[in-house]
């Protein structure tokens, strides 16, 4: 079998009383997208974020492409290729559509440090923003102030500045939240495809996108991993159902 | 042309206009004001780059405009007084040459700029604000303790230095001088805002953690801010110092922050051409208000209350309506 | 240099760190509670000279002009926090500062107005005017000791307030949680005015104090409010006990560099330029120990993240 290209050991956070990440162990493999779910308060999003670097865990290891990224820095793993997603979305507000998507090909391509000619003129960086929005399908949006869009847009547009990276994998905070059915079930065809890119670690509540999309199935459940499968497994889990999927089935 | 680009202009062709009627008219005096219009604009612009864009609000930025100045004010002093500068390890002499004080005065600026810096963008909201503050403090208090320069009562110079093929002692020509550099670094200021930098520094005031996830550090983006916004400032200062002839820790007193801070809001946060507005308006509130009353600091600050509390757009902002900045 | 001399220079720096925290105690409580950065609080510190110097001069009483700055300068704090400071608790910090800097503008100028530029003299009681014997033989000014005296007394009583008190808890309440304590049912916009108006006491009463030993007049709480911002900055942001422990550091550094860092460089250089340097030195000695505090603990010393 391949290797893992992220990899997670035994991590632990704590604040205070509370074990947020909990010996959470997990593996991402080229070409897989690895769902994570679980009940409100799980601690998937604090996960994310150790992954990403937005904060140090207490004690444990992440993984990428071999080498140990734990002690870096979130703007060293984003250039190592970690491409994230933000369960709230975190865009400069203040810009259009297209320059978000335009920053995010600047970070790519690194050559911040020019001083003089326009950047929005710049034809490679233009291009790629822009066929980063077709991808996702905001172009005919591209101009609009990013403060002007709807929540469902505005994760669009996320994971549109994340294709801009051309990560080497993507870390996907609720991609889906607001996006309606048939926006949703867009989205799910879309990172169908995009798993021969780069393999998604995805957090998400819609169950259908995430029993569709993954290939592996892990939930977490204050803090702790209780189950990791394919669809068919976490479904007739009985930890899972009690735990989990059963409130889903009550709610 | 949209109405803030009128405005802009209108506003940019103000100085130059104002100076040829003075001149016509014969009234030095009233170029000597559009010189220190242009200068202080200059300043103000110096710190838009670290404010308007890169939202650092530095309270310290008199420290870069007094290091001009005394970079003005040493150089021209060991020349006047046919001193060396200093000796070893190798022989340095002072000079009158207006273009070498301005590189010293820029490099000077931005080491400073840097030192400060590093150490303040550790930190970031008041404690930013603060910081910035009492180093700025700083630089007056050392001034004001280290006689080998005048101490207290600063340095004057007798002549004002040169430049070359000019006499810059004619008030015209100084000012002409002066209005080109103000006009190059606005031009450079806005190519700066729309460059690759510009967008990355304005992203990470907006939102730094977007930043981080594109890859890009904010930190760096804003030292570099502030580095290139202290090394303007500082050129102001130096021109500054020469337009009086004077150079004294005034100029690095926090009250001449609060002033250059007070030029790029009364024209508009983040407007390339609101502090030329702002330091148009202060001058001119100066000597109208100021000739009415001796207290005229209380009708400025009535004022800049009243911008704060409900014109929040600065002048720029009233006048141009719901624009957006840097279009 | 002599040891009790050196012992009077110790007291000298412990008087100036209690000024300093009558100072910085106000602000902090002010950022910690209500989010707000005020340049005007060295206003309210000359708002308390001043009153302290006009009522002892027309009535003689120093207890009556320490009263009077403790009034005038609360009064002045609630009078602006309800016109002007209230707008600003949502506002940016760059809005806060433009417009405490407004603030200052207008009440050193009106100040100025209705003073004149001249400065007042306020008068050292006659019963503190003469030095007191300390044990081990140390004459030292009565009146400072009281100052001393006075400035911990106030930061006892400052921390029995937070620690112990209703008004304490809803302060500690508010500066983690303003909803919660909305939600508590406390009036939120009176105990603000009430915190800022307490701040401001204190920064009138060590105006008054120290507008006996120095002089009285314009401007002269700007510098002591770049002193006590550079406090906060080591002792933490919003931290009563930083702001204890940041003013005795900075006091005891300025008085002990000054008479130290001269004297010092001069076992190496000789006297002229060691006492220029030296007194050079001495004048960064205070932001020197700040950029290391920044360096190694950016919050301060016993700031929160």
């Amino acid at each position: 079998m391949t290797e893992p290209l992220l990899q997670i050991k035994s991590l632990n956070k704590s604040f205070g009383a509370l074990k947020a990440t909990d010996d959470v162990s997990l593996t991402l493999y080229p070409r897989e997208i690895h769902a994570l779910i679980g009940p409100n308060g799980a601690g998937k999003s604090t996960l994310i974020k150790q992954v990403a670097g937005g904060l140090q865990p207490n004690s444990g290891e992440i993984w990428f492409d071999g080498r140990d990224v734990t002690g870096l820095s979130t703007v060293a793993r984003a250039r190592a290729g970690l491409g994230r997603t933000f369960q709230i979305s975190s865009l400069a507000m203040e810009y259009t559509v297209l320059q978000n998507a335009v920053l995010g090909a600047l970070g790519h391509s690194g050559a911040v440090w020019r001083f003089f000619n326009p950047v929005m003129g710049n034809a490679p960086l233009r291009n790629a923003a822009i066929a980063a929005l077709e991808r996702v399908g905001l172009v005919e949006h591209a101009a609009k102030r990013t403060a002007d869009l709807s929540h469902g847009q505005r994760r669009l547009l996320e994971v549109a500045v994340a294709l801009t990276l051309q990560p080497r994998v993507f870390l996907m905070d609720e991609p889906m939240a607001g996006l309606g059915a048939s926006g949703s079930k867009r989205l799910t065809g879309f990172l169908d495809g995009l798993r021969s890119e780069a393999p998604i670690l995805l957090v998400e509540h819609d169950m259908d996108a995430v029993f569709a999309l993954a290939d592996r199935i892990s939930v977490l459940v204050y803090g702790k991993i209780i189950a990791t499968g394919t669809a068919e497994e976490i479904r007739s889990n009985p930890a899972v159902r009690e735990a989990y999927l059963g409130e889903e089935d009550a709610a | 042309m949209s109405r803030a680009t009128l405005i802009n202009t209108a506003l940019f062709l103000m100085l130059p206009i104002t100076a040829l009627v003075a001149l016509a008219l014969d009234e030095p005096f009233i170029i000597t004001l559009a010189t220190k219009v242009a200068i202080l604009a200059l300043a103000g612009v110096g710190l838009n780059i670290a404010l308007g864009l890169g939202g650092l609000v530095s309270l310290g930025h008199a420290a870069f405009f007094g290091i001009g100045g005394y970079a003005m004010g040493i150089l021209a002093h060991h020349a006047q007084t046919f001193t060396p500068l200093m000796e070893a390890p190798f022989l340095l002499e002072g000079t009158k040459f207006m273009p070498v004080i301005w590189v010293v005065a820029v490099i000077a600026g931005a080491l400073a700029a840097l030192a400060i810096g590093a150490l303040s963008l550790r930190t970031s909201g008041v404690y930013f604000i603060m910081i910035t503050l009492a180093f700025g403090q700083m630089l007056y208090y050392f001034a004001i303790s280290w006689p080998a320069y005048g101490g207290e009562d600063g340095l004057s110079i007798y002549v004002r230095n040169g430049f070359p093929g000019l006499n810059t002692l004619d008030p015209i020509q100084f000012f002409v001088l002066c209005f080109v550099i103000l006009a190059l670094v606005l031009f450079c200021t806005g190519r700066l805002a729309a460059a690759p930098f510009g967008l990355a520094l304005s992203a990470a005031r907006q939102n730094a953690e977007r930043v981080e996830t594109v890859g890009l550090s904010p930190y760096r983006l804003r030292l570099l801010a502030f580095v290139i916004s202290g090394a303007v400032t500082a050129l102001a200062g130096a021109l500054f110092a020469d337009l009086n002839r004077f150079v004294s820790p005034t100029m690095l007193s926090w009250h001449m922050s609060g002033e250059i801070m007070i030029f790029v809001i009364l024209g508009g946060v983040g407007r390339l051409f609101g502090p030329v507005a702002g330091a148009a308006l202060f001058i001119l509130l100066e000597h109208v208000l100021g000739g009415l009353s001796d207290f005229w600091h209380v009708y400025l600050g009535l004022l800049l209350l009243l911008v704060v509390l409900f014109a929040r757009g600065g002048m720029i902002g009233l006048a141009a309506g719901r624009e957006v900045a840097h279009d | 240099m002599s040891t009790l001399l050196l012992i009077e220079q110790v007291l000298n720096g412990l008087q100036f760190g209690v000024m300093l925290f009558l100072m910085a105690a106000g602000l902090t409580l002010i950022f910690g509670v209500m989010g707000l950065i005020n340049l005007a609080h060295g206003s309210l510190y000359m708002v308390g000279a001043f009153a302290a110097a006009a009522v002892a001069g027309a009535t003689g009483s120093f207890v009556l002009a320490l009263i009077a700055s403790l009034i005038a300068a609360a009064a002045a704090g609630a009078i602006i926090e309800l016109v002007v400071i209230r707008r600003l608790y949502d506002r940016d910090h760059l809005d806060q500062v433009l417009a405490t800097f407004a603030l200052i503008l207008i009440f050193s100028e009106g100040t100025r107005w209705v003073f004149g530029s001249f400065p007042l003299f306020l008068d050292i009681p006659d019963a503190l005017a003469g030095p007191v014997l300390l044990p081990g033989g140390i004459q030292y000014p009565a009146y400072r000791l009281l100052i001393i005296a006075i400035g911990l007394l106030v930061a006892f009583g400052l921390f029995q307030l937070i620690a112990r008190t209703r008004i304490g808890i809803q302060i500690r309440a508010g500066e983690s949680d303003r909803e919660m304590i909305a939600a508590l049912g406390v009036d939120i916009s009176k105990l603000y005015t009430l915190v800022f108006a307490l701040g401001a006491a204190l920064a009138g009463l060590a105006g008054a104090l120290v507008g006996a030993i120095q002089s009285v007049q314009v401007g002269m709480g700007e510098p002591v409010l770049i002193l006590a911002f550079v406090v906060i900055v080591i002792g933490g942001i919003g931290s009563i006990k930083g702001a204890l422990v940041g003013a005795l550091l900075v006091g005891l550094t300025d008085t002990l560099g000054g008479v130290l860092l001269p004297g010092f460089f001069g076992t190496f250089m000789e006297t002229s330029a060691a006492t220029a340097v030296g007194s050079s030195l001495a004048s960064m000695s205070i932001y020197i120990l700040m950029a290391g505090v920044l360096l190694f603990k950016p919050t301060g010393l016993y700031g929160s993240a």
